[in-house]
């Protein structure tokens, strides 16, 4: 009972509902200005990939994350409660979505899907991925540790893990596929589904790794033999590697200036404003540029982490789990590849990349978010919970 | 409550285990990114400022030129050549200077390449010597290191296989010039050539295909590491001429050592079958720059080699007129088939006197019998009865004086006179104006070609137009196909009247062709004959019934024959003109009477084997028997 006074005692909106204004203070307003001041990166990294231009890049991308700003907010608006009632609903359409992608869409097929996706079109597998988590943390938002240790109460979670990602691989897109079946991992580990159960998952597919290679498509296993051996394929993607490496490499620590990197005036690296947009940043602003777009990067993460812990709901958790992590693997595969870490995937780095799709998937993610920021102390009002 | 904040508490632990694998994975990338950006910061600077790629374009192979059996009228041949990158020189002077030690260059191309590479965009290679031979290439190759930007590329050159024999049809090709060149980048690459007359002219966009580029990748010493990319660009498009490269030999032989023209068409379609013009030139000397004191002999040569006669000479027609003249008098009702004239061997009007040739009197005379004998004062009298603009009307129809619209460049229409044309040049038209018009004389001026039109329309009663070109890239071009040609809009009886007089004039003995008859059974040959005066003979030299054969050569009259065959069944036209020939009986008609006979016989016209098939037949010799 002391505890229940002391959280009323830090709750001041217990009531199911509270106005607007009030809902417009408890947005995280360094969160909106992380995300801002990285939106202000890309502009910067746009302009210099057109040599110093507004046009074709910067301007129209400008324009797209406003609109995505506004969509953010709105959502944000949104009470929680009526944001967890549509996730199962959310799952299906994105499922629908999928499906529909599979008979009349135009996915680009191989290595060109990484060529840009334009206008405010949105690929059905980046919605799929909060829809997920969200459906996911609906799902367990009342579990008890002993129903997470059970194999017949989650099996239901792992399936709705398991089609979206089939529907994926069978775009294809091995990248997003591989990302969505980590986001619902991470999303049931953070609902108390037992760790050695992941561990034994990444041990099976560790041994079946030959196996799913030999039934990959053949562009697939070019990335990662390419990745192996950047050199064996000089005109491909070997060399998008190579090139990125080069840029990264003679930025130095504080860059080549801001538009006179030679890598990127010069155009070794085609359509840069895109998966390569951060090699921009880092030749002509160097390792000490590159280390505040990673801080910013991180901010974000962290941000969303606080909100994942700051929420007294399950579902709220769950959810910001979820799409810290979504981010977080953005940033990671997309600067692994930069890198040459990981296979060239076609992820962009989200916030900075040129293009609509994956901006306008993060945004609707970070709208979420902040509405599980504001409504972080409501109460799910069924029964047993307190 | 309790369950609630114990999942909160095991939540937050893992929630956090999972954000801190994350933050050591961002740890490590920030780890890698100092590793490349600052420990091997120097490696890859020294890389990217290696880096360079540089984009040439690369000329596409010009497409051939075959006549209509597939025979090679223009070719390529493979030659090297030397190419500058300024953008893959570090320092291009210097190499310009190592270039020229090694290899000599006159210095008009010294400046050349100067303005060359002042002029050209990057990416376009700039031209330092064709047809490099193999002490240069040695030298270049030797001193690579010293030559950064310097391309040794093999390139083509155009070849005529016959040479002066279809020069006039096939045409040659030139360098473009600055203008050109500046208008079309591409054209300014090394190799790439403009088609200047001809078929090389009129066709000359489907002949030159698409340029390729190379991409390759240099060191900071400019030399080529690896090339990135290429593609070898579309290569022109086959160009089959409708012409017969036997018959236009035979064309060339026959004129021999005479300056003048053939014209020989499909009357049915209106194919150039062989279009010879003599003196000729040898076309490959274009591709290489023609020497000087070459150009200066055609300049000054009063024969005009470079002129094609056939298309852009102008001459009097003489009496190949009167067919037209018939056909405009049948048509106004000036004559009718029954018209008689009385020729006394002279036309008085008013103090002046109008000779008939030779000063034969013909006597009474229908039009048939005019045409027969090439009356001149029966057709001085229709034309009176005429008009000349009812002449001038009839000869549009048959493509005289007029522009035929036709493929081949550089064509110069020619002139029939009308009195709107009379007036606006300020000539007063006395009726003697319109006397000589009835014997093309006087002020009409027509190409051969126009005279082969005019035969080949009266024989076939199509409007048929001339052209070259029969198939692109093997496809049958629309003027070539069955059908292509509108009707003729006259009166098919007119010219049945008109064709038996021409029928006559060949194989009635009485006739001015007859000596041209065809020896081949069963086949008739149609024509007229015709010679144009160039010199306005003297009062003393008409009264003594002067030989021309004593007269200078530049003053002895133009002579002219056309002819179709088969009469019955016309599908060979042919128009031929010896400049200063004398008679058209005499020089004229035997050259259409041998290239008939060689026609009826082959009938290229007949057959058509398509592109993709081998040549089927070595060029044809002529038949000795048919030389006369």
């Amino acid at each position: 009972m002391i505890e229940h006074a002391s959280l009323s005692y830090r709750r001041p909106f217990r009531e199911r509902s509270f106005g607007l204004a009030r809902k417009l203070m408890r947005v995280n307003w360094l969160f909106v200005l992380c995300v801002c001041a990285l939106a202000g990166v890309g502009y910067a990294a746009l302009y210099s990939a057109a040599g110093g231009s507004p046009q074709p890049y910067a301007q129209s991308q400008l324009i797209r994350f406003c609109g995505a700003l506004v969509l953010m907010i709105c959502i944000a608006m949104v009470d929680i409660r009526f944001i967890a009632k549509l996730s199962w609903p959310a799952w299906i359409f994105g499922i629908l979505l999928l499906i529909a992608v599979m008979k009349f869409g135009h996915v680009g097929l191989g290595a060109k899907r990484w060529m840009t996706v334009g206008g405010v079109e949105v690929q059905p597998s980046e919605l799929m991925k909060l829809f997920l988590a969200m459906a996911l943390g609906h799902y367990f938002k009342r579990a008890t540790p002993e129903q997470t240790g059970n194999l017949l109460f989650v099996m239901p979670a792992i399936l709705a893990i398991l089609v979206p990602m089939g529907l994926i691989l069978k775009e294809p897109n091995l990248g997003t596929a591989v990302i969505t079946g980590t986001i619902g991992a991470t999303v049931m580990l953070g609902a108390g589904v037992r760790w050695w159960w992941f561990a034994l998952v990444v041990v099976v597919i560790a041994v079946s790794a030959p196996v799913i290679y030999h039934h990959l498509h053949a562009y697939q296993k070019a990335r990662i033999d390419i990745f192996l051996n950047p050199g064996s394929d000089p005109l491909g993607a070997g060399y998008n590697i190579i090139q990125s490496k080069i840029a990264l490499g003679s930025g130095g620590f504080f860059g080549q200036g801001y538009l006179h990197g030679t890598q990127n005036q010069l155009n070794f690296l085609p359509e840069k404003q895109t998966d390569f947009v951060f090699t921009i940043v880092a030749e002509e602003f160097g390792f000490f540029g590159s280390v505040a777009v990673l801080g910013l990067l991180m901010m974000i993460v962290a941000l969303a982490y606080y909100t994942a812990l700051s929420c007294s709901h399950v579902y709220g958790r769950l959810v910001a789990l979820g799409i810290a992590t979504n981010f977080f693997l953005y940033c990671f595969v997309n600067l692994s590849m930069v890198m040459g870490l990981i296979p060239v995937g076609g992820v962009p780095l989200p916030l900075i990349s040129y293009g609509g799709s994956a901006l306008t998937a993060v945004m609707l993610g970070f709208g979420v978010l902040m509405s599980i920021h504001v409504h972080r102390d409501v109460e799910f009002a069924e029964p047993g919970d307190f | 409550m309790r369950r609630q904040a114990k999942n909160r508490t095991g939540f937050s632990r893992r929630a956090l285990l999972i954000g801190a694998g994350q933050a050591a994975i961002f740890a490590a990338i920030t780890t890698r990114l100092y590793h490349l950006q600052v420990s091997e910061h120097g490696k890859y600077a020294l890389m990217a400022k290696q880096n360079s790629i540089s984009e040439r374009l690369v000329a596409p192979e010009r497409g051939i030129i075959t006549d209509r059996f597939g025979a090679i009228l223009a070719g390529n041949q493979q030659h090297w050549r030397a190419l500058f990158m300024k953008a893959m020189a570090p320092e291009p002077d210097v190499v310009l200077e190592n270039f020229y030690r090694l290899v000599p260059l006159s210095d008009e191309e010294k400046a050349r390449i100067t303005q060359d590479l002042a002029d050209h965009p990057g990416y376009i290679p700039v031209l330092l010597k064709d047809w490099l031979d193999w002490p240069d290439m040695a030298a270049i190759e030797v001193n690579t290191p010293n030559l950064p930007g310097v391309i040794v590329e093999e390139g083509a050159s155009r070849t005529y296989p016959l040479g002066p024999v279809a020069a006039h049809a096939v045409g040659y090709v030139g360098r473009p010039n600055q203008q050109e060149a500046k208008q079309d980048a591409v054209l300014a690459l090394p190799g790439m050539r403009v088609g200047r007359t001809g078929a090389e002219d009129a066709d000359d966009l489907s002949l030159r295909g698409d340029p390729g580029f190379v991409q390759t990748e240099t060191n900071v010493h400019g030399e080529v590491m690896r090339v990135v990319a290429q593609d070898a660009g579309t290569p022109g498009q086959t160009v089959a001429l409708g012409m017969d490269a036997g018959l236009q030999q035979l064309a060339v032989q026959s004129l021999g050592a005479q300056t003048g023209a053939v014209v020989m068409m499909d009357a049915t379609n209106g194919e150039i079958l062989a279009m010879a013009s003599t003196p000729s030139f040898d076309p490959s000397l274009f591709d290489k720059g023609v020497p000087s004191d070459v150009w200066k002999g055609w300049m000054e040569d009063p024969k005009h080699p470079l002129l094609n006669k056939a298309t852009a000479g102008l001459f009097a027609p003489g009496s190949t007129f009167k067919p037209t003249v018939a056909l405009a008098a049948l048509k106004c009702g000036a004559l009718t088939p029954t018209t008689i004239h009385n020729c006394p061997g002279f036309l008085k009007l008013g103090d002046h006197i109008f000779w008939c040739d030779n000063h034969d009197a013909h006597g009474n005379i229908n039009v048939v019998s005019a045409l027969k004998v090439s009356c001149d004062v029966f057709f001085y009298k229709t034309a009176l009865d005429t008009g000349i603009d009812r002449i001038a009307a009839m000869a549009t129809i048959m493509g005289q004086g007029v522009d035929l619209n036709s493929d081949i460049p550089h064509t110069q229409a020619g002139l029939v006179p009308t009195l709107e044309w009379a007036r606006r040049h300020g000539i007063h038209w006395a009726q003697g104006n319109t006397v000589v018009q009835g014997i093309g004389q006087g002020y009409t001026q027509l190409t051969p070609m126009a005279q082969a039109t005019m035969i080949a329309r009266l024989a076939s009663g199509l409007a048929v137009t001339p052209h070259l070109t029969r198939r692109i890239g093997g496809t049958l071009q629309p003027d070539s196909l069955p059908g292509g040609a509108a009707p003729l809009d006259v009166d098919p009886a007119h010219l049945a009247v008109v064709r038996q007089g021409l029928f006559e004039v060949v194989n009635d003995p009485a006739g001015t062709g007859y000596g041209a008859r065809l020896t081949i059974p069963n086949v008739q040959m149609a024509g007229k004959t015709g010679t144009a005066q160039v010199h306005n003979n003297t009062a003393a030299e008409k009264a003594k019934n002067f030989n021309d054969m004593t007269m200078a050569w530049e003053q002895r009259p133009n002579a002219w024959f056309v002819a179709y065959a088969p009469a019955d069944a016309p599908r060979y036209a042919i128009a031929v003109l010896i400049e200063h020939g004398n008679y058209g009986a005499q020089t004229a008609a035997p050259i259409a009477h041998d290239l008939m006979t060689y026609a009826l016989l082959h009938d290229p016209a007949g057959r058509d084997t398509p592109l993709a098939n081998p040549p089927p037949e070595p060029p044809p010799t002529v038949p000795t028997g048919l030389k006369a």
